[in-house]
């Protein structure tokens, strides 16, 4: 595709726009905004990921990971400033999530150890469990609220904290987990993905495309589950101090 | 007060605050072993505060609460808390049977509640043994105050903290918890404090009373003191809630 007709795609955000305009949405100036982002960061990646791909040398791809982790880490802890350390709870997170499942995928040799595996994998990978951690972050911080006062019963009859957070923390996860599952119940019948419509595109044989769409719904469905569960754990025992009473934000 | 009478919980300049706002300022006082304390005062006098430090739910920013003469922060909290019960007026149920309710502070530590303590305790309260069975989100206000005495019961403890656990109940079912309590406090002779609004109530039950204003405790006496307050702000108060 040549930059020609890459600029004749932007009627798609002109339709936008107008309708925008026309009903008074609201929508130019965020459409506008997300557009240029999309522009710049977009391409600034497909010429990095170009030079990293060339150079086929291992110290980029870690640095491009970093950056990966280092953006989600910047995204998602802004809906969890209320604990405790969540910076540091997310970096683990998604340490742990590309730990994992690149250590599944190069181990197994089911994939190269080549940047051009790598990064869009971790890409996909990372990105989902952002999203997953602020679905997972915004739900929690709002079950706590609302049962706090089934949080201080169980407390006051001599439970843990691990008891007394234990049915917030479980609906938290499961509520975060839903989209993931349910999306992935109707793929292919409702939407193909974007990995595989890209790859089909650009002429790849449907086939492998789909043995690799496959594979990424895997990896996205143990980075939902793992995501939402280990920030889970690590994120209660920062709600209570040591005398077992449950913090409010005025006393942490 | 007489000091023969043990003390059950004893404050020593005790101060809370929550952000900027001082809730309790220096409650200096204490509450009599096995007999009945009941604690008046206008809306934001700090009194359940007061209850939540005793529960160990919260920790003073200065001074000492002393539990049976042992420094509140020397317990581990569990043993405390299963030692200071406490009923709060919104009576929280877990979702579930009015048993999981009762059976709560026990699956808590790891057992099971034997079925014979289960009736016990629900006939205990004054509700028959069908209602262990019943959702406990299918119960009126009074029954489920019940249930939330029965539950904290179920624990045994040495000390009970009622929290305005009648004012939202018809006069049948006030008298009815009354008589629970009152009985209770003479088979088990467990000490008890009970938050309420109701000066005839505080007369009535309470052997001894404690009044909080503005987070201090400005008056601690027999009850009988709400009928002749020395104070000039316990006076205005009962004249006003007498009214």
């Amino acid at each position: 595709m040549s930059f020609l007709l890459l600029g004749l795609s932007l009627i798609f955000v002109l339709i936008p726009l107008i309708l925008s305009k026309t009903l008074n949405l609201g929508l130019e100036k965020d459409a506008v905004v997300a557009t240029i982002r999309a522009i710049i960061q977009l391409l600034a990646v497909g010429y990095i990921i170009q030079f990293v791909f060339d150079a086929e040398n291992f110290f980029y791809i870690f640095l491009m990971v970093v950056l990966i982790i280092g953006a989600a880490v910047q995204n998602a802890r802004k809906k969890g400033v209320s604990i405790q350390g969540i910076t540091w709870k997310l970096i683990v997170t998604f340490v742990f999530i590309e730990v994992l499942t690149q250590g599944i995928l190069l181990g197994l040799n089911i994939t190269p150890a080549t940047a051009q595996y790598i990064i869009p994998i971790s890409g996909m990978v990372i990105g989902n469990s952002m999203v997953l951690s602020i679905l997972f972050l915004n739900r929690f911080t709002s079950e706590i609220e609302s049962r706090e006062a089934e949080t201080e019963l169980i407390l006051s009859l001599g439970g843990t904290p691990k008891q007394a957070i234990h049915r917030p923390l479980i609906s938290s996860i499961q509520a975060s987990t839903i989209p993931t599952i349910e999306s992935q119940k109707t793929i292919g019948l409702v939407q193909l993905p974007g990995m595989m419509s890209g790859q089909i595109i650009a002429g790849a044989d449907p086939l492998q495309a789909v043995m690799f769409q496959l594979l990424i719904i895997f990896l996205l469905l143990t980075t939902a589950v793992v995501t939402s569960a280990m920030l889970g754990f690590l994120s209660y025992p920062t709600l209570f101090n040591e005398r077992m009473q449950l913090l409010k934000p005025e006393k942490q | 007060m007489s000091r023969d009478t043990q003390a059950a919980i004893q404050f020593s300049h005790v101060h809370y605050q929550s952000g900027d706002t001082k809730i309790l300022n220096d409650i200096t006082g204490w509450f009599p072993k096995n007999h009945i304390t009941t604690l008046v005062g206008p809306s934001g006098a700090g009194k359940t505060t007061l209850f939540r430090l005793c529960n160990g739910l919260i920790s003073p920013d200065s001074g000492e609460i002393y539990i049976d003469d042992q420094k509140i922060s020397s317990y581990e909290p569990v043993t405390l808390r299963r030692k200071v019960g406490i009923a709060l007026q919104q009576a929280v149920m877990v979702p579930g049977t009015v048993r999981k309710n009762l059976a709560l502070p026990v699956e808590l530590q790891g057992e099971e509640l034997p079925e014979e303590t289960a009736k016990e305790m629900i006939r205990l309260v004054g509700l028959d043994e069908r209602f262990l069975d019943r959702n406990a989100k299918d119960l009126s206000g009074g029954q489920r105050q019940k249930v939330s005495i029965a539950r904290t019961l179920v624990m045994k403890p040495e000390i009970l903290l009622l929290d305005e656990i009648t004012s939202s109940l018809d006069r049948v079912s006030q008298q009815e918890i009354e008589e629970l309590i009152i009985r209770i406090n003479e088979t088990y002779q467990t000490t008890i404090m009970w938050i309420t609004h109701n000066l005839k109530q505080a007369l009535s039950i309470g052997e001894y009373t404690w009044v909080m204003m503005d987070g201090e405790l400005v008056e601690t006496g027999e009850s009988s003191l709400l009928k002749d307050p020395q104070n000039p702000r316990v006076q205005t108060f009962v004249k006003g809630e007498s009214e």
